[in-house]
């Protein structure tokens, strides 16, 4: 019974740590599958990180401060959305520079809430919590964003393969000139997805500052924003695919720290350099097939995009 | 009336000057805005930032130490980009150089040898080279992109300095304090001039302009560079292999991100610390861009780079603005740089009527 239990308690801490990464990841799916690669997720996770920590503090409602990081993570996106689709510039650079921007923003914005305390999201109150087994009592800890992170992978595969608007999102990833030419607006439906990445991105960034360490540090995304790009490449872009490796890289990241209760005497940088070293191994493992990730990427990704041909 | 976007017959040659510095004027107006939001007089913070570290000779030597990992960091970046190779993986290489020359001197420092430095100096640049090659060798036997691996291995570099200056390498008469103990004098990069902190480092980064801009413009090399980045297919049937290109611009701009690193170890810093570099990796990337992918370009640019370094210091120590101010403003001057570099191949129309779309 006692390992059942910790084993629970394990798959519970890995849902969590995996949450940040299936928010952003997801959002960088649906622009991706709309032809528009934006290298910017580190950046929109870190100001949606900040903003929903300070509306949190200012209002003392973590659920607002979700709304509100999910808001600035799509501002974010729109600024990279007018250089890029508007302006025509490159979506590479762009993205590059959103992080950096990101960075500098956050830290600025961040700096006066250094250190105040905050009262996290709270989990969902279930009645009869305390005549449930110690088993469902953990799994009862998980807080609503993890169930709906865990909802992702199915509403984002209804959406691509079961309604219209999924379809036209990936016919203008795939080929925006013949989307054009049957009809469909192709900056509108990349402008949507790309606002969509930024809110999910910046969701993820809060939930780093508002659940999972309920404080604000700078810096404190730490490069998850470029795993969910990894990741977006490892699942070949397919969603369950996405799920399976957001667990996966929760999972690494939790493991780092049992290590310790596996009889591991490793130093904590080390080990801190698990999920780094995990996505470069992946992504070499992923890569290897060039045929094969050429077949399965969004054929217009990266291009820009301009009516007049 | 509308406004509209419209290609140019020509890439304007103009703009292709002027962009950058527009950049420069309208992160400096962005950055304005950002002082008066954080209540601050902007022209008093603009004057502190970008004027007053140049009043005095002190400010100039510190401009040129702070160029000088920059300019380093940039040219290598450059020349990737040129080859359509993307190394934002600076700060991690810069680490890694920290690291091995930073252990060279640890172990041979005091003891009077002659080629400690230059030794020193070797393994800094190996160490980076090493730490890009790794990605360089990802990308071509495994088509692994390097944007990826680049900056995940900076993650990794980072730690193994965190471990080594908590662990193995700390100062034992270092009250635990993470770093590693000071280097002895010989190991140490001879200052240029009395009482200042500019080193010969900066000399190695000037080196490095004419060296660059010769490979590039004046060799077969870099003209195969150039080709393999623009025009791929050409370079395929002329015979340029494109894996080639990708080791030698990484392994290059490994090298003298490496090189950077052990000369901040061996100059201002003149130890190990967890963190060798305030970001000098990233925004180097910007110089990059900045100086046009142009040695000399880039050496202007890293002069800029260095103000808003130096500058964001005087003001944390004047009016107490958080240094992360010019973190902003460095993202927005890449940001208005990429905006106005849209007016290099593409000009404003004036629309009269309803648009015809």
């Amino acid at each position: 019974m006692h390992d059942g239990f910790a084993l629970i308690a394990l798959l519970v801490a890995t849902l969590r740590a995996a949450t940040p990464l299936l928010l952003a990841g997801f959002g960088e799916l649906i622009a991706e599958r709309s032809g528009v690669l934006n290298l910017g997720v580190e950046g929109m996770m870190l100001v949606g990180a900040a903003a929903g920590f300070i509306a949190t503090a200012s209002t003392g409602n973590p659920l607002l401060g979700l709304l509100v990081a999910a808001a600035a993570g799509a501002l974010m996106a729109a600024l990279f959305g007018f250089l890029t689709l508007t302006l025509r510039a490159n979506q590479v650079a762009c993205g590059l520079a959103l992080t950096i921007f990101g960075v500098g923003l956050s830290a600025l914005i961040g700096l006066p809430y250094q250190g105040t305390p905050i009262t996290g999201l709270a989990t969902v109150i279930w009645p009869d919590l305390d005549s449930a087994g110690p088993v469902v009592q953990q799994l009862m800890l998980l807080d609503p964003v993890v169930w709906l992170a865990l909802a992702l992978p199915f509403l984002v595969f209804a959406f691509l393969y079961r309604t219209r608007s999924g379809l036209v999102l990936r016919a203008v990833g795939e080929s925006h000139d013949v989307a054009h030419a049957l009809g469909y607006s192709v900056l509108r439906v990349r402008f949507a997805a790309v606002l969509f990445g930024g809110a999910m991105a910046g969701m993820g960034g809060s939930y780093l500052s508002l659940v999972y360490t309920p404080m604000w540090t700078e810096n404190m995304v730490a490069g998850r924003g470029w795993i969910a790009l990894a990741l977006v490449v490892f699942s070949a872009w397919k969603p369950l695919w996405l799920a399976l490796g957001a667990v996966l890289f929760g999972f690494v990241t939790i493991a780092q720290f049992h290590a310790e209760a596996f009889g591991l005497d490793v130093s904590s940088h080390l080990l801190s350099t698990l999920p780094y070293l995990a996505t470069v191994v992946v992504l070499v493992l992923i890569s290897r097939d060039a045929a094969r990730l050429k077949l399965n990427a969004p054929a217009a990704l990266g291009k820009p995009f301009s009516a007049a041909g | 009336m509308r406004l509209r976007l419209e290609a140019r017959q020509q890439p304007s040659q103009t703009m292709q000057w002027l962009s950058p510095f527009l950049a420069a004027v309208l992160a400096a107006l962005g950055g304005g805005v950002v002082f008066a939001l954080l209540g601050h007089n902007p022209a008093t913070a603009l004057a502190t930032l970008f004027l007053a570290p140049l009043a005095t000779l002190d400010g100039l030597t510190e401009l040129g130490l702070k160029a000088t990992p920059l300019l380093l960091c940039a040219i290598g970046i450059a020349v990737g980009v040129r080859a359509n190779v993307w190394n934002i993986g600076a700060e991690g290489q810069l680490t890694l150089g920290a690291i091995t020359g930073g252990g060279i001197a640890l172990a041979f420092g005091g003891e009077g040898h002659w080629w400690t430095l230059p030794l020193m100096l070797f393994a800094g640049a190996a160490g980076g080279a090493f730490w890009a090659a790794i990605p360089a060798l990802l990308r071509t036997k495994f088509n692994a992109h390097e944007i990826l691996t680049t900056l995940m291995l900076s993650y990794v570099a980072i730690q193994v300095l965190g471990w080594l200056v908590h662990g193995p390498w700390i100062d034992p008469e270092g009250f635990n304090f993470p770093q590693t103990r000071m280097f002895a004098d010989d190991a140490m990069l001879p200052v240029l001039l009395e009482g200042a902190r500019l080193n010969a480092g900066f000399l190695l980064a000037l080196l490095a302009v004419p060296l660059a801009w010769g490979l590039l413009s004046r060799t077969a090399v870099g003209f195969r560079l150039r080709t393999v980045g623009q025009a791929p297919a050409a370079a395929r049937y002329a015979g340029f292999s494109a894996n080639g290109a990708v080791w030698f611009s990484l392994v290059l701009s490994g090298a003298l991100a490496g090189l950077a690193g052990v000369c901040e170890a061996a100059g201002p810093v003149g130890q190990l610390q967890p963190l060798m570099s305030p970001g000098y990796g990233f925004a180097a990337i910007i110089v990059a861009f900045l100086g046009r992918l142009h040695p000399v370009g880039i050496l202007s640019a890293s002069l800029l780079m260095a103000l808003l370094y130096l500058g964001g210091e005087q003001l944390q120590v004047t009016l107490q603005l958080p240094i992360a101010a010019t973190g902003t403003i460095q993202g927005m001057l890449l940001f208005f740089l990429l905006a106005t570099d849209v007016f290099i191949d593409q000009r404003l129309v004036f629309t009269r009527g309803p648009a015809h779309a």
